[in-house]
């Protein structure tokens, strides 16, 4: 069997998998994992240009949240239906994405971590201050006559599982095949050794520039899809949290792999669910669960399964 | 004809001046050798040429065409390649991977492949084109920074002291790749070992404090008083 023929049969399979579950999973499972898959839809997008292009950007809920209120603000004011509001969405992030990158992707290390962190700032303090359109934190309700999308409504479970599984299987394919194509592999390049790439001739700026847009873009349809199927658009989700979470999930389900995003926001939702159950110290058993993991599995979990095994793991 | 050309070229860093004035041409076709003593300003005139370092003031052309303006990747696809005095590889990557970075500037699909195996091929690296490059031993690594460089097939292949850390059987394989090189591609070569530069160059330049000190066949270089007490005399 080639190399190729495993990575899509393992990606494939995944896809699969998820799609059969929709009907054996009793209903809470069955709901969190449709919420699962639209924020792994944000993580695989953090990865983009964290795991592979080796950016750590500290505000990528201004990208989540540019999507969100693109497509819920035009809903609820302009009342336009989900579709164009989708696009919408999609179009403010890639729009805010490359400003942000224009101006981040002039500086290096901690200074774009800071720069991308402060911006993102900016950005929810913008949404408070336009609270009679946003609602601030307290936020807006998507009315169920508002989510209907080609006659589909998407508050209904199964139909919003299914676009949820359809937002992630697109964009974990788009990842896959974007790693695997050249130019993920001059970002990889990026990620270990810029100067040098930049001397076999590449313009590692442009680069860079595209990287940030594409994961800015990816982040922005999960936040437009998390509003439109969960009904409901906040700015908590322009918080600084709302950007360290995926930082989190793709730490811990492997930066720079393709299954990482998705295997990281699985473990992180349900550890945090299992152990709330247990108890109301659950973020200490979380925390421990965490600082394990960072020890015996520095390159998260698909990092791992890749160094100890499957060496061929994209 | 002249391919490149540097007019007053120099560079201070603070009050440092590492590179003064200088004026160089290199014809088409030429294997040149650049030497002169530590610190003589060799990596940071290459520096300059290839767009690596900003010069204070000066000119560069390349084929005619003024270059001093060019950002580096520019000046690379205008047909420079630069080895890197430091090793400078992609220590986690496959070596092939490494090679087929510098081909894909160029080339796509299965052209790649072909040239990564020729430039391999060429500097002796095919015993382990999967190993990551960091697992080279650093000689090898040395040889894997030239194959990126023939991978990228330059009109101007600048080369920053490739025989540091050779053994002297890899030594001999790179003069015998040298030579085959000649007449295919333009050589800038900088050399600490007498041996290479005598049996390589068609000329030499020589730096000394920045500035050039002198210019002609190695035998005249080898000859030249002044070089003698400034270079030779050391090495
Ligand atoms: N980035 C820098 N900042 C400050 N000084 C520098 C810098 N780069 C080089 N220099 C100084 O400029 C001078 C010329 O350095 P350069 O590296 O060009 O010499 P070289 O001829 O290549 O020497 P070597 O044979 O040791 O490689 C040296 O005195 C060096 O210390
Ligand atoms: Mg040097």
């Amino acid at each position: 069997m080639s190399e190729t023929q495993r990575i899509l049969i393992l990606h494939g399979g995944l896809l699969v998998l998820l799609f059969v579950l929709q009907f054996v999973l009793p209903a809470y499972h069955h709901g969190n994992l449709a919420r699962i898959m639209v924020l792994a839809t944000y993580a695989v997008g953090y990865n983009i240009l964290f795991g592979y292009t080796g950016l750590l950007s500290l505000g990528h809920a201004l990208f989540f949240a540019a999507g969100m209120y693109g497509m819920g603000l035009t809903i609820q004011h302009a009342g336009f239906t989900p579709a164009p509001a989708l696009l919408v969405g999609l179009v403010a992030g890639a729009l805010v994405s490359g400003a942000l990158a224009l101006l981040a992707l002039r500086t290096a290390g901690v200074a774009f971590m800071i720069v991308t962190l402060m911006f993102a700032q900016a950005g929810y303090l913008t949404i408070l201050y336009f609270g009679e359109y946003t609602r601030g934190d307290e936020g807006f309700v998507i009315q169920q006559a508002q989510r209907v999308l080609w006659g589909i409504d998407l508050s209904d479970p199964t139909n919003r599982y299914f676009a949820a599984w359809g937002l992630f299987g697109i964009c974990l394919l788009i990842s896959l095949w974007l790693v695997r194509a050249p130019f993920g592999r001059t970002l990889v390049a990026i990620r270990e050794n810029e100067e040098r790439v930049r001397m076999l001739g590449y313009d590692t700026f442009a680069h860079k520039l595209t990287a940030m847009v594409i994961s800015g873009t990816i982040a922005a349809a999960a936040g437009a899809f998390y509003g439109l199927l969960f009904g409901y658009a906040g700015a908590s989700f322009a918080s600084v949290q709302y950007s360290i979470f995926p930082l989190l999930w793709v730490l811990l389900g492997g930066a720079g792999t393709v299954l990482g995003p998705f295997v990281g926001t699985l473990f992180m939702f349900y550890l945090i669910d299992l152990s709330s159950g247990i108890t109301t110290a659950y973020m200490l058993i979380a925390g421990v669960v965490l600082v394990a993991l960072t020890l015996f599995a520095p390159q998260g979990l698909t990092g791992e399964l890749r160094r100890r095994v499957w060496r061929w793991l994209p | 004809m002249t391919l490149l050309s540097t007019r007053g070229l120099s560079k201070s860093f603070g009050g440092l001046h590492a590179v003064t004035n200088v004026d160089f041409d290199l014809p088409k076709g030429e294997i040149r050798a650049l030497i002169g003593p530590n610190g003589a300003g060799k990596t940071t005139l290459v520096g300059m040429i290839c767009g690596r370092i900003a010069p204070t003031s000066g000119t560069v052309s390349f084929d005619g065409v003024d270059i001093t303006a060019l950002p580096a990747h520019k000046r690379i696809m205008l047909g420079m390649a630069y080895t890197f005095q430091i090793t400078s590889v992609f220590p986690r990557l496959p070596v092939a991977e490494n090679v087929a970075l510098a081909a894909r500037r160029r080339l796509h699909g299965q052209e790649v492949d072909a040239a990564v195996s020729e430039a391999l091929d060429r500097v002796g690296l095919t015993e382990a084109p999967d190993e990551e490059a960091g697992n080279l031993s650093y000689g090898h690594q040395r040889l894997l920074e030239i194959a990126m460089g023939l991978a990228q097939r330059p009109r101007l292949l600048i080369l920053d002291e490739p025989t540091q850390g050779l053994s002297e059987g890899e030594i001999d394989g790179f003069k015998a790749l040298i030579r085959d090189l000649a007449g295919e591609t333009t050589i800038l070569l900088i050399e600490h070992n007498m041996k290479v530069v005598m049996e390589t160059a068609d000329r030499v330049t020589v730096l000394n404090f920045g500035e050039v000190l002198a210019e002609g066949t190695p035998q005249e270089i080898h000859e030249n008083d002044a070089v003698q007490a400034a270079y030779l005399g050391t090495g």
